[in-house]
C-alpha cells in the first residue's frame, strides 16, 4: 500500500511539471505580461525597463519557467504583473471563500443524491423514479451559467416587484458584515449553493441509482434475503454500503467539473472566490496569477484522484494494489 | 411465397470475425432451397431495431433534426439578420407583433431571430467538435493499441494528462491567449480536448482484437498493418465511435457556450446561443433575453444525450448507462 502510494505521488510529480510547463508556454506565449501596465498613465519607459528586467521577462520561456518555479516553491507564486502584489494572500483568501461555497453545495448535492438514489433504485420504474431520472437529466443538459441566471433573475425580480430579500444576488456579504457563518453570509451564497449543488446532484443520484441496482442484483442480497432477513436491514446493511463504494470515485473525479462550474457560478453571483480572481486575472493577462491557479487546481485534482484510489481500495477489499 | 431478400446487406462493413453474422448471398440460397424463409440481417438492422425500440430516443433524434434544420437554414427561416435593429419595438416582451416572438433587446434586436442564428452557430461547433475530436482519438487509440510499445506509453501518458488537467480553466486560457474570437478557432481548441475519453476506449479494443485468432489469419496470409487496422479491427469501434461522437456534441455545445457566456469563446456579434444568455445578465428584468437561448441550450442537449443513450443501447449494449 505505501509502495503504491509513494509510486503514485512521485509519478504525479512529473505530471504536473509538464502540465504546469505547458501552461506557462501558453500564458507567455499568449500577449504582453505587462500590456496592462503599459497603458496605465504615470508609468515610465524607464520604470517598464527595470520590471522587465527584475522578472526576467527578457530571458527565454524555459530559463523564465525555471524562475517561476523557483519563485512558486520559496515565494509562494511572488508577485503578480498587474498589481505588483503578492499573490497569495489573494489566494487564499478567495480559496476561502469558494471552498465554503463548494464545499456546502457538494453536502447537500451528495447527501440529496445519495437518498434520491437509493428510493429510485428500490422504487425501479415508480413514478418518483420516473421524475428523479428527469430532473437529472435535465441537470445533465442545464448550462449552469443558465441555471445561475436564471435564480439570480428570479430573485431580483422578487425583491424589485415585492421588496423582500431572501437571497442576495452578489457579493459575499452586506456591508458592514464581515462574519464567515452568518445568517447574512448564507442568504448571500445561498444561490451558489444551490446551483452548484443541482449540476453535481444530478450526478450523484444517477450514479448512487446504477450502484444500488448492480448491488441489489447481486447473489448476496438474494442470499440476505432468502435468509429472512427483513427488508430495510437488507438495503441498509447489505445494499447501500456497498453501492456507496463508487460513489467515492465519482466525488473525486467531480472534483474538476466543480472547480469549473464554481468559476461561471461565482462570475454570475460576482463572488470574491477564486474562479472569479482566476477570470479577472485571465482578463488582465495577469499570468503569474493565472498560474497560480491552474497549478493550485491541477494539484488538487491529482491529490483528490489519489485519495479516490485509495479509499477505494480501502473499502472493497477485492483491489488490491501492490 | 413472399419474395425472398436476396440483396446483402449493403452498406456499413460487417465485423470481421464475428461468428453470428453470415454475409454470403451463398447462405441465402441454402435457406430458400431447404423452403425457409429467412430474412437475412446485418449487425447494422439490429443495432437498428433496437434504436428504433427506445421511443424517447427516436422523438429526440426527430426534434433534434429539426431544430439542426431550422439552424442551418436560418437565412431562410429567421424573420430578421441577426444583427437588424428595429427601433420602433426596444426591449419588448415575446409579443406576435412584428414577429417578436421572444422580444427585442435593447437595441431593438429581434430573439426570436438571434436563437435561430445562435443554433447555427452551436451546431456547427458541436459537430465539428464531434468530428474532429472523434478522429483524433481514433487515431491515436488505434497507434497505441496496436502498435503497443513506447508509443503506446507516450501517447497514454498524454492522455492522462489531458483528463487530470482542470478543462475548463486551460480551455479559458487557451481561448483567452489563442481562440482570437473565431469560431473556428474556438472550435479547434475545444477539439484538442474531447479526444481522450475516446482514444481510450479504441486504444482498449485495439489491444484485444489484435491478439485474435482471424486478425492472425489475416497476418498470415499476407495483410499489411493498414489493411488490418482499417478493414478488420476499425469496424468494430464503430459503436463506441458513433456512441461518444453523439454525446461529444452535446458536451461541446455546453462547453462552447459556457465559454462565450463568460466572454472568453464565440464574441459579439457572431450570435452564440452562450452570447445570447450574457446579454441577459446586463439585463435582469427583461427575462426573455436569458430565457429563450437558454432553453433552447436545454432542449437541443437534452435531445442530443437521449439519441445518445439510445445509440448506446442499439450499438454497445455491453456498455453502462450511466453518465457523467
Amino acid at each position: 500500500m505505501l509502495t503504491y502510494i509513494t509510486r503514485r505521488i512521485l509519478y504525479s510529480i512529473p505530471v504536473l511539471i509538464v502540465s504546469t510547463f505547458l501552461s506557462f508556454v501558453a500564458v507567455s506565449y499568449g500577449g504582453d505580461p505587462l500590456g496592462t501596465l503599459r497603458i496605465q498613465r504615470g508609468i515610465s519607459q524607464h520604470t517598464l525597463h527595470l520590471l522587465y528586467i527584475q522578472y526576467h521577462l527578457n530571458k527565454p520561456v524555459p530559463v523564465r519557467y525555471w524562475y517561476w518555479v523557483q519563485d512558486a516553491v520559496e515565494h509562494k507564486f511572488g508577485n503578480s504583473l498587474i498589481t505588483l502584489q503578492p499573490i497569495w494572500p489573494d489566494v487564499t483568501r478567495t480559496m476561502g471563500h469558494t471552498l465554503q461555497v463548494v464545499l456546502t453545495a457538494e453536502l447537500l448535492a451528495m447527501v440529496i443524491g445519495i437518498v434520491i438514489g437509493i428510493i429510485s433504485a428500490i422504487r425501479q420504474y415508480s413514478i418518483f423514479d420516473y421524475v428523479s431520472t428527469s430532473v437529472s437529466f435535465l441537470g445533465f443538459a442545464m448550462p449552469v451559467f443558465w441555471l445561475a441566471l436564471l435564480l439570480q433573475i428570479l430573485f431580483v425580480d422578487i425583491y424589485l416587484h415585492w421588496n423582500i430579500r431572501i437571497f442576495y444576488t452578489s457579493g459575499l456579504n452586506s456591508p458592514g458584515q464581515y462574519a464567515t457563518w452568518s445568517l447574512d453570509r448564507l442568504q448571500h451564497i445561498a444561490l451558489p449553493v444551490v446551483t452548484l449543488a443541482l449540476i453535481s446532484f444530478a450526478v450523484y443520484s444517477r450514479y448512487m441509482r446504477a450502484s444500488m441496482l448492480d448491488v441489489l442484483n447481486t447473489d448476496y442480497v438474494r442470499t440476505a434475503r432468502a435468509k429472512g432477513l427483513p427488508e430495510w436491514r437488507v438495503i441498509m446493511g447489505h445494499v447501500f454500503r456497498n453501492a456507496l463504494i463508487p460513489i467515492t470515485t465519482v466525488a473525486a473525479l467531480n472534483i474538476g467539473a466543480v472547480f469549473g462550474g464554481a468559476i461561471i457560478t461565482e462570475q454570475v453571483f460576482t463572488l470574491d472566490g477564486i474562479g472569479f480572481y482566476f477570470l479577472r486575472s485571465l482578463g488582465s493577462l495577469d499570468i503569474y496569477a493565472v498560474m497560480a491557479y491552474l497549478t493550485l487546481t491541477a494539484i488538487a485534482i491529482i491529490l483528490f484522484n489519489l485519495i479516490a484510489d485509495i479509499l477505494y481500495g480501502f473499502l472493497d477489499p477485492r483491489i488490491r494494489y501492490d | 411465397m413472399t419474395e425472398p431478400t436476396v440483396t446483402p446487406p449493403v452498406g456499413p462493413p460487417i465485423p470481421a470475425g464475428d461468428p453470428s453474422v453470415v454475409p454470403s448471398p451463398a447462405g441465402v440460397d441454402v435457406t430458400v432451397a431447404a423452403g425457409l424463409e429467412l430474412k437475412i440481417r446485418s449487425q447494422w438492422s439490429y443495432a437498428r431495431n433496437r434504436f428504433l425500440r427506445h421511443r424517447l430516443a427516436v422523438l429526440a433524434l426527430f426534434l433534434l433534426i429539426g431544430i439542426f434544420l431550422v439552424g442551418a437554414f436560418a437565412n431562410y427561416i429567421a424573420p430578421y439578420s441577426y444583427s437588424a435593429i428595429d427601433f420602433n419595438n426596444l426591449l419588448i416582451g415575446p409579443t406576435t407583433r412584428a414577429q417578436h416572438y421572444f422580444g427585442t433587446d435593447e437595441l431593438g434586436r429581434d430573439y426570436f431571430s438571434r436563437v435561430i442564428w445562435g443554433i447555427r452557430t452551436s451546431e456547427e461547433v458541436g459537430i465539428f467538435v464531434a468530428v474532429v475530436s472523434s478522429i483524433i482519438g481514433l487515431v491515436v487509440g488505434a497507434i497505441a493499441g496496436y502498435y503497443r510499445g513506447w508509443l503506446d506509453n507516450v501517447l497514454m501518458r498524454v492522455t492522462d494528462l489531458v483528463l487530470t488537467l482542470p478543462a475548463l480553466a486551460i480551455l479559458l486560457v487557451l481561448e483567452a491567449l489563442f481562440g482570437g474570437a473565431s469560431q473556428w478557432r474556438t472550435s479547434l481548441i475545444l477539439a484538442g480536448f474531447f479526444w481522450t475519453g475516446l482514444a481510450r476506449i479504441v486504444r482498449g479494443i485495439f489491444l484485444s482484437l489484435r491478439e485474435k485468432e482471424y486478425v492472425e489469419a489475416a497476418k498470415a496470409s499476407g495483410a499489411g498493418d493498414m489493411r488490418i487496422m482499417f478493414r478488420h479491427i476499425l469496424p468494430n469501434t464503430m459503436g463506441p465511435v458513433i456512441v461518444n461522437g453523439t454525446l461529444a456534441v452535446a458536451a461541446a455545445i455546453l462547453v462552447e457556450a459556457a465559454l462565450s457566456f463568460l466572454g472568453f469563446g464565440i464574441k459579439p456579434p457572431t450570435p452564440s446561443l452562450g452570447v445570447l444568455v450574457a446579454d441577459g445578465e446586463t439585463n435582469p428584468q427583461a427575462w426573455w433575453i436569458t430565457v429563450f437561448p437558454g432553453l433552447t441550450i436545454v432542449l437541443i442537449v437534452l435531445c442530443v444525450n437521449f439519441v445518445g443513450d439510445g445509440l448506446r443501447d442499439a450499438l454497445d449494449p455491453t456498455q453502462r448507462r450511466v453518465r457523467a
